[in-house]
């Protein structure tokens, strides 16, 4: 099975959102090519113990679920219905006005109403209506309920694999009605009968066994880091350490895994070397806490926690004060809302202050988990830092909020600070396209594969065309984002829309600008790229 | 083809009004079904939100739409990401009575090979509109319920008859309501992503509440009711002595089984966002997550991964590498 060829950008725009005339219960879902995610492989499912490891393939006729997969799925359901109030209220009060319809990124390029956040929670209450409400099983279709077939759970797995969990819908539905945990459980519901992707499985696997969602075992995760600090030498003539597992180290530093492992990430963390370096921070990653990013949060709940507890079982073996993150948009949703509750309390760590300027983060005193945005915004505002933003003088750049961070965290005005101190051209994009409006990547929520390239593209398009346009009235040539995920979207996004700007992270633009005790006459930027704009 | 089914239904409860309007089982619509769509709202609806309240809300989920309280130089936005239950009532009350997130609300359209968005206020605009309109209708039907009438009743109802157009006076709650109720159908009809997805239930929730509007403004202003023999029903209800009513006319009669349907389908439908809106954990809960942690009342040990297991499976490599080790 190979991938199918991504139309032109030209072809791609031509959205129509005019509706199908069939309604949309009578409407067949079609697995386009480009469209879908490949299968969770059967190694990944045996790994974690997930039900019904099989090979199989979405567009399959068969899709070999187990005999009795319908009560499966509604003994599923009403489990969940049970747990969360949120998701009996959301299947309760939707009173559909439509005032999310057109704020997904995946309806605004694609046009398909299955993707207005409406009618994709639609997909879901409908079943829900029939097994569990009076209405729903007396008056059937009449009041919107139908029942659970093979066709409904094909399109339910369609649809809530073409979802981000970006929470751009729940910002402007006046009840709050949030898409993103409505996918949440109709994904957990698809896993107990073996539905999934595999660009969400393997990850969640490797990371189980390994620490991080490459599956880079200890020895590789210390090369990395190693050859990053060789560049960060080759670029500033400063030997940077890379300490690792280190026993006794005031913080534990976590970071998303495709920091170390892959461009343009991998500049943002030579920034992070950089600047935990010169101002002699006392930390130590860890090749068993590898990974931050948490694709649990696009499996189940359970498999969040699975994942996330590491983080504090290290820094409880380490003896850790308290834990620095770094720049990651899902991973900081799982920190800030998900794994003091799940894992904690936090009872033997410190509430964090930054040795360096001696300021207490109380914002973060039970989790003990401090942003790096935070972190360092604080150093630039105690005059820690020695910048130089000349040296960014080349970029003209604009800042990209990632979904999480901005939408389940509240973090918009800390990079913004840091970004506004390291370089002189800074250009916000369209009011309704950033902060809590912000537009999602496209690719987030596990779905940043190549098979379905052309739903990514599709997605991301409202994000690119927004960066379009700053780059077309300012020259924006760089965007720059807090979100592994971002780095690697945003820049195949990029270079589909709007070729010659270039992604990267806060930290890689911080470092370009930090002054450090020692360095050589700074030539090139951290991309080994002379820096000519000074 | 929903539109027509719920007109269909709303003209069957319209006959079925008239038909027992004026037989010796009129006494149902004036004597048992007040009662019993009363019964009905007040225990439906309290069935449902315990129901809701029972469920645990085993994470903070906070829909953030502003910054955060992080550093004390940064300036939170206490309204829309609440670091407080200070904060989280002022939400809640924007919410409530202004319509926040609904005030948000933007169109889009693809201009030129780009997304454009536009202001989109008009659903927040009518919205608000009629269920204000809405409140104060219902706020001075008490005056059928309360007598001496008190003042606070009698002051509302004269601001909202301040124009003094026409007799009886106009109430301009009356004129808001059909307004937003019409707007609310009419964008249903026609927009076509919006009646792609309305099913009948959407349209037989406003045209059921526009038959309760239009039969109370035909009451006061075309086929005038007798005041006092209404006054006579509804305070028999209040003092549980209902009487039988006397020329008080058909359009009463419709207008009764209209309210009254209302009354006892409200709290099996969708209209319960009413107290549902309370409850919903993305905005009553303070963006505090970091500051105190949240319990989740079935949080269960988990299948983990642990740093023993990890250092057992991969002691060798470490080793090699140079890593510190627990056991060598």
């Amino acid at each position: 099975m190979s991938a199918a060829k991504t139309p032109k950008p030209d072809e791609l725009i031509e959205v129509r959102y005019a509706p199908p005339a069939t309604p949309w219960m009578e409407t067949p879902t079609v697995f386009r090519p480009g469209a879908w995610s490949y299968s969770g492989n059967v190694k990944s499912l045996t790994a974690l113990g997930l039900p019904n490891p099989r090979t199989w393939q979405p567009p399959d006729e068969d899709w070999k679920l187990p005999e009795n997969w319908q009560s499966i799925i509604l003994e599923g359901l009403r489990e969940r219905l049970e747990k969360y109030r949120s998701f009996r209220l959301f299947m309760d009060i939707c009173v559909r006005c439509g005032a999310c319809a057109d704020k997904c990124h995946f309806y605004i390029g694609s046009g398909d109403p299955k993707n207005m956040p409406v009618l994709r929670a639609e997909l879901l209450r409908s079943v829900y209506r029939r097994y569990f409400t009076v209405s729903g099983k007396r008056f059937g279709k009449l009041v919107g309920a139908r029942d659970l077939t093979i066709d409904v759970l094909k399109e339910w797995f369609y649809y809530f694999y073409q979802c981000t969990e970006c929470r751009r819908c729940s910002v402007f539905c006046p009840y709050g009605i949030d898409q993103a945990e409505i996918t949440m459980m109709g994904r957990e519901l698809l896993n107990l009968v073996g539905c999934n992707i595999n660009w969400v499985t393997e990850p969640a696997a490797n990371c189980f066994r390994t620490g991080n969602h490459l599956g880079i075992q200890p020895g590789g995760v210390k090369d990395m880091l190693e050859f990053l600090a060789d560049d960060v030498a080759d670029r500033t003539g400063v030997h940077v350490e890379v300490p690792l597992n280190r026993k006794g180290a005031e913080i534990l530093f976590v970071i998303p895994s495709g920091d170390y492992f892959a461009d343009p990430g991998t500049y943002t963390c030579m920034g992070y070397l950089m600047l935990l370096h010169e101002i002699g921070l006392d930390f130590t990653f860890s090749t068993y806490a590898s990974e931050g990013g948490n694709f649990g949060l696009f499996t189940s709940h359970e498999m969040i926690k699975r994942l996330n507890a590491k983080i504090y079982a290290e820094a409880k073996r380490l003896g850790v004060k308290w834990i620095l993150g770094g720049e990651c948009g899902h991973m900081w949703r799982v920190l800030h809302q998900y794994m003091d509750t799940m894992n904690g309390p936090t009872d033997f760590l410190q509430e964090p202050v930054s040795p360096i300027t001696g300021t207490r983060f109380a914002n973060a005193r039970s989790t003990k988990m401090v942003h790096i945005a935070e972190f360092t915004a604080d150093l630039i505002r105690n005059g820690k830092l020695k910048l130089d933003p000349s040296r960014n003088d080349a970029y003209r750049v604009t800042f990209h909020d990632s979904c999480n961070p901005a939408r389940a965290m509240g973090l918009f005005e800390e990079p913004r600070y840091i970004i506004n101190h390291v370089c002189k051209h800074f250009y916000e994009m369209a009011e309704e396209t950033i902060r809590e409006k912000t537009l999602c990547c496209g690719s987030g929520a596990g779905l940043g594969n190549e098979e379905n390239e052309e739903m990514r593209m599709r997605g991301g398009m409202p994000r690119a065309m927004a960066v379009k346009q700053v780059k077309e009235r300012h020259g924006v040539n760089r965007l720059a984002c807090m979100c592994a995920i971002d780095r690697a979207a945003l820049t195949s996004l990029m270079d589909y829309w709007v070729p010659g700007v270039t992604v990267m992270g806060v930290h890689e633009l911080l470092a370009n600008a930090l002054v450090m005790t020692g360095e050589k006459e700074r030539t090139t930027d951290l991309r080994g790229e002379p820096l000519t704009g000074c | 083809m929903n539109l027509l089914t719920s007109f269909i239904a709303i003209l069957i409860l319209t006959l079925s009004a008239l038909g027992i309007a004026f037989t010796p089982i009129s006494f149902l619509l004036t004597a048992i079904l007040p009662y019993a769509a009363f019964t009905v709202f007040i225990a439906g609806f309290i069935y449902r939100v315990v129901k809701w309240a029972k469920v645990p809300v085993p994470f903070r989920i906070t829909t953030t739409c502003g910054q955060q309280a992080s550093l004390p130089w940064i300036r939170n936005n206490p309204l829309e990401s609440p670091s407080n239950v200070w904060g989280v009532i002022g939400r809640m009350a924007m919410e409530l009575f202004l319509f926040r997130s609904l005030f948000r609300n933007t169109d889009v359209a693809i201009v030129g090979q780009k997304p454009i968005y536009g202001s989109a206020k008009w659903l927040w605009f009518f919205g608000l509109l009629f269920h204000w309109s809405l409140l104060i209708i219902v706020l001075r039907h008490l005056r059928f319920f309360i007598e001496p009438i008190a003042p606070w009743i009698g002051a509302l109802s004269a601001v909202d008859g301040f124009f003094e157009i026409g007799v009886p006076t106009l109430y301009l709650s009356d004129l808001t309501v059909v307004a937003g109720l019409t707007f609310l159908l009419f964008r249903r009809v026609v927009v076509p992503q919006l009646h792609y997805i309305s099913l009948v239930t959407d349209y037989f929730a406003l045209l059921l509440l526009l038959g309760v509007v239009t039969t109370g403004l035909l009451m006061r202003h075309f086929f005038p009711a007798d005041l006092i023999h209404v006054k006579n029903l509804t305070l028999g209800w209040v003092t549980f002595a209902p009487a039988v009513p006397k020329e008080v006319g058909a359009v009463f009669y419709i207008h009764l089984c209209f309210v009254f349907t209302l009354l006892a389908w409200f709290p099996f439908s969708k209209l319960m966002h009413m107290g549902g809106i309370f409850l919903s954990p993305t905005r009553n809960l303070a963006n505090d997550n970091r500051t105190k942690r949240h319990l989740n009342p079935w949080n269960a040990p988990v299948k983990v991964h642990t740093y023993e297991e990890y250092e057992e499976e991969f002691r060798d490599k470490m080793k090699l590498a140079g890593l510190p080790l627990e056991k060598e």
